[in-house]
């Protein structure tokens, strides 16, 4: 596995249990009605769930598992694997950091424009992999 | 494929059957007049579907073929995977009874459940990561 498939993976299990505690602190309210505040952890807790941890695993997955090229780099340029895994971790914690302290939107559109940049630069870096193996 | 990622698998696959079966009853109530018990089935449609669903899809996958942890413990604790299994969904299926029935009124008095249930799923996300974390290496 290459090393910025490990940073992406173990930084998503670190959002896995993240997104897993803010869920039990919102379940918890439910339950027991002790931590009215805990409704404020609900954006933070769809994104560490849903971009830290799901998106981020795929990511880091798919640079570690797919048909690498003949030639080095076997995988690509890891250079830019390396600025989407900053600008995405970024991204996920302006926008987590943002809906916490109710500084909604401005945090959350530069969260989701560095997310967005994320994905392009990852789509573009990947694509030529997506091809059949020993090509 | 080792037994206990096949139970993941094959639970996954019926968390997502059911997830689409809530989904289509959440649809139908925004064409029909059905009773409000449906619309506190809305927090059940995404949790059986991201939790029960996705999150334990990969759980399996990954207990499966992410690089072995040695030689005696390929796969890590096989203690630790089987609580996560068993936490995950207990804690799922109890969030699942219970909430709907708490939002409509119907159990008041059995909400504390769902403490127990936020319990057993954060504990089997904690279980999935300690078993996780070793074996993700570069051999």
């Amino acid at each position: 596995m290459p090393r910025v498939s490990i940073w992406f993976i173990r930084s998503a299990l670190i959002y896995l249990l993240f997104g897993f505690t803010l869920g039990a602190f919102i379940l918890t309210e439910k339950g027991t009605a002790l931590i009215p505040t805990a409704w404020q952890l609900l954006p933070a807790h769809i994104e560490a769930l849903l971009f830290g941890w799901t998106i981020q695993l795929i990511l880091g997955t798919a640079f570690w598992i797919l048909p690498r090229f003949p030639q080095e780099p076997k995988r690509g340029n890891e250079k830019v694997i390396w600025g989407v895994y900053i600008l995405l971790n970024l991204g996920i914690l302006l926008v987590a950091v943002g809906s916490f302290f109710l500084i909604h939107s401005l945090l959350f559109f530069a969260g989701r424009l560095l997310e967005g940049c994320a994905v392009c630069l990852f789509v573009i870096a990947i694509s030529p992999r997506v091809k059949p193996f020993a090509s | 494929m080792p037994l206990l990622t096949r139970l993941f698998i094959r639970t996954s696959l019926i968390f997502f059957v059911f997830a689409l079966l809530v989904g289509v009853l959440l649809a139908t109530q925004a064409l029909f007049d059905l009773p409000s018990f449906i619309s506190a089935l809305t927090p059940v449609f995404f949790h059986a579907f991201m939790v029960g669903f996705v999150a334990q899809l990969i759980f399996g996958i990954v207990f499966w073929m992410f690089p072995k942890y040695s030689k005696e413990k390929p796969r890590g604790s096989e203690l630790l995977a089987w609580l996560t299994y068993i936490f995950l969904n207990a804690g799922l299926a109890l969030r699942l009874i219970v909430e709907p029935m708490q939002q409509t009124g119907l159990v008041a008095r059995w909400k504390g459940l769902l403490v127990v249930s936020a319990v057993l799923q954060w504990l089997a996300g904690l279980f999935f990561v300690a078993n996780t974390w070793k074996r993700v290496k570069e051999r």
